[in-house]
């Protein structure tokens, strides 16, 4: 078991993120947050903004902010397609809270659905980076 | 015979011509280097999207209610190409190869008796397809690589092609771009964006040996809510790419069009200083026989 590791990758549009072996990370799933540990049950789930925390040994080694995507769990293998990632440390919460502003005042002059959703992801990302920020 | 005047005014053009193709050819390579390193970045996010995209697709394809951006509408009467181009030329063939292998599709399908939307991504690209097809070209988006090609400029296109998809406004759409293979050889593809078609989906079945291996995926949310949320991002990412695709392509053609442009000017202006030496000569060999002459006749 001591042998057994996760092949743990996080890729953005943009680039390959992450990729090596962990010992377990802790994906913050729309439904709650899941650890994913070597021999995992298949699946496929979404992804909310939120940390995901990479452990080797009872460490977190690694604290990557993902704002929202899918992830992809095998028994061998987890994959996190995420749409953006920021390393925890390298979070901006001034620019955090500027464009928290911003989509809210997209959201007050929203007039398609389309906009509104769209406006409403912003502010639920901006809001996940200050509650992480602020604490 | 040319004057030496004339001579020396095109040397010195096709000397300040040549400074400009040069210039371009570098700028081109710098542009290239940073074209694929994004192209090869984001090829990781494809593939992925790719192979979980296949997986969950073949499990729900088979169902009824499976969603159209998967299945397709059931028909294939109105095609929507988009056709993906440089915004500006000196870059060899790459803009006409692009749009000879659109045109020839356009035109095989319109036989068939289809109904074809152009949508232009690129400002070369409706330049060149106006004449022809001008009715039939929806818009053209321009500028999408400046200042700096990004997922966001992909993701409104995709969002704006989804939007007329669930109007109903097309029933099949294809891209068209040049793949890179290197600076010297870009190869035109076209691919099939929706219905969605995955170009490794049979051998990922054949891999992975039967449907037995993929069949067994929890999913959380319902399977339903997770595609809803997977295709419209897969539309993004697949023109993503072939956007990034498309303008390393696109500077590896400038590149190697401007290589061509500068050796063939620094041929011009061999050929013209040796006829302008000569030339020269000649009018000095004139000369001194009408010295020597006249000098004789005294």
């Amino acid at each position: 078991m001591a042998e057994e590791r996760v092949e743990f990758e996080l890729v953005t549009p943009e680039r390959l993120v992450i990729s090596r072996g962990v010992d377990m990370v802790v994906v913050p799933g729309t439904e709650g947050d899941f650890g994913v540990l070597p021999g995992h049950t298949p699946m496929v789930s979404t992804v909310r903004p939120g940390v995901v925390n990479v452990y080797q040994g009872n460490e977190i080694v690694e604290r990557m902010f993902v704002a929202g995507g899918f992830a992809e769990v095998t028994a061998a293998r987890c994959t996190v397609l995420a749409d953006r990632a920021v390393a925890v440390d390298e979070l901006d919460r001034a620019a955090a809270e500027q464009t928290l502003k911003d989509a809210r005042e997209d959201l007050a002059d929203a007039e398609t659905d389309d906009e509104r959703r769209e406006a409403d992801k912003q502010i639920a990302v901006c809001e996940e980076i200050l509650r992480i920020t602020g604490s | 015979m040319a004057n030496l005047k004339d001579l020396r005014v095109r040397i010195a053009s096709v000397k300040s011509t040549q400074k400009i193709t040069a210039a371009m050819k570098m700028v081109a390579a710098a542009k290239l280097r940073r074209a694929q390193e994004a192209a090869e970045a984001s090829r990781p996010y494809a593939e992925r999207m790719e192979r979980m995209l296949g997986s969950l697709a073949v499990s729900a394809a088979g169902r009824d209610g499976a969603p159209k951006m998967l299945a397709g509408t059931g028909k294939d009467e109105v095609h929507l190409i988009i056709v993906g181009t440089a915004d500006r030329g000196l870059c060899g063939g790459f803009n006409s190869n692009i749009v000879r292998e659109a045109r020839r599709d356009i035109a095989t399908l319109r036989h068939g008796g289809k109904t074809v939307k152009i949508l232009c991504v690129g400002r070369k690209g409706r330049d060149q397809l106006r004449r022809d097809y001008g009715g039939s070209i929806i818009d053209t988006i321009e500028d999408v690589a400046r200042p700096r090609l990004s997922f966001a400029g992909a993701e409104a296109i995709a969002k704006r092609i989804e939007r007329m998809f669930e109007a109903g406004e097309f029933d099949v759409c294809t891209i068209y771009y040049a793949r890179f293979k290197s600076a010297i050889s870009q190869i035109v593809s076209s691919q099939q964006l929706i219905p969605f078609a995955s170009s490794g989906q049979e051998e990922a079945e054949a891999a992975a040996g039967g449907p037995a291996t993929l069949a067994v995926y929890e999913y959380e949310p319902a399977e339903e809510e997770i595609l809803a949320d997977l295709l419209p991002r897969n539309l993004a990412v697949q023109i993503y790419k072939a956007l990034l695709e498309n303008s390393a392509s696109e500077h590896g053609a400038r590149m190697s069009a401007m290589d061509n442009a500068t050796r063939n000017a620094g041929e011009m202006i061999d050929k013209l200083t040796l006829t302008y030496n000569r030339t020269r000569q000649a009018v000095i060999t004139t000369e001194l026989i009408e010295i020597i002459s006249g000098a004789e006749a005294l």
